[in-house]
């Protein structure tokens, strides 16, 4: 087959425009949720296998590094919660001018933000802080 | 000069008349999980302890599992699509691409067929 041209064709676009950064942002942030089904996943199946291998899964899960991956996986959540709402929106046809769109980008980053120091605080203060 | 005429080379090549099914489902799964992931993420921040009895007799409620069984599934298709594109995207090479498309499948099956029946498990009493 002939060499044709691919879509992420890097090199011909402006990079760290709001369009790039908010794009990248999604799709990265929906690979840490798709690695956070796994852990979610696994925690399941150790309730499944009952008390004794809950608690091994358990010592795991609250290990400091899950906490990182928690955090990770709320601020992912929180973006991807809304910059996905911004896409549904944008499928009814609404708010594709560039400056409306320029408007919803820093109106997702700023509430994504806002919603995952929320989340984070609420993780951190409850007991326990498992997953 | 081929003895193939315009027509038989022309047909096969065109749309596959599936393009908007990604599309769809993916908006659909979206759509899904907007109201299943709140819950989610409300739920599990809810619990007052993760405990085995406290998880255990939350996963055992029959709106819960039947919630977090839509869950998992929903989050399992729309994973597997966006992960699909991702591969699409940044694995060349048409080999390498369809092997890894095929485990991106296998991958994300087994996770949602993992997930189900863990539920089930423990919402129908299995668990010991």
């Amino acid at each position: 087959m002939a060499e044709r041209p691919l879509s992420p064709h890097l090199s011909v676009y402006r990079m760290y425009r709001y369009s790039v950064l908010t794009s990248i942002s999604n799709r990265f942030s929906g690979v840490v949720l798709s690695a956070g089904l796994i852990a979610l996943v696994y925690w399941l199946m150790a309730v499944a296998g009952g008390a004794r291998a809950y608690g091994h899964a358990l010592a795991i899960l609250s290990s400091g590094i899950f906490k990182l991956l928690y955090l990770a996986l709320l601020a992912a959540f929180s973006y991807h919660l809304l910059a996905g709402i911004r896409h549904l929106v944008w499928d009814t046809g609404r708010g594709m001018e560039r400056a409306q769109s320029q408007h919803s980008a820093w109106l997702i980053g700023i509430v994504s933000l806002l919603l995952f120091a929320g989340l984070a605080w609420w993780m951190l203060v409850r007991a326990g802080g498992a997953p | 000069m081929s003895l193939r005429s315009p027509l038989g080379r022309a047909l096969g090549a065109g749309s596959a008349k599936e393009g908007v099914h990604h599309w769809w489902t993916q908006r659909l799964s979206a759509l899904a999980l907007v109201f299943l992931s709140i819950w989610f993420v409300v739920s599990i921040l809810s619990l007052p302890l993760h405990d085995y009895a406290t998880v255990s007799a939350w996963m055992s409620q029959g709106w819960t599992a039947v919630l977090l069984i839509l869950f998992v599934i929903t989050a399992a298709w729309h994973s597997q699509l966006g992960v699909r594109v991702v591969v699409e995207d940044y694995v060349h090479g048409s080999g390498m691409k369809a092997l890894s498309l095929a485990l991106v499948t296998f991958f994300h099956v087994a996770v949602a067929a993992a997930g189900v029946f863990a539920i089930l498990k423990v919402a129908l009493g299995g668990a010991v």
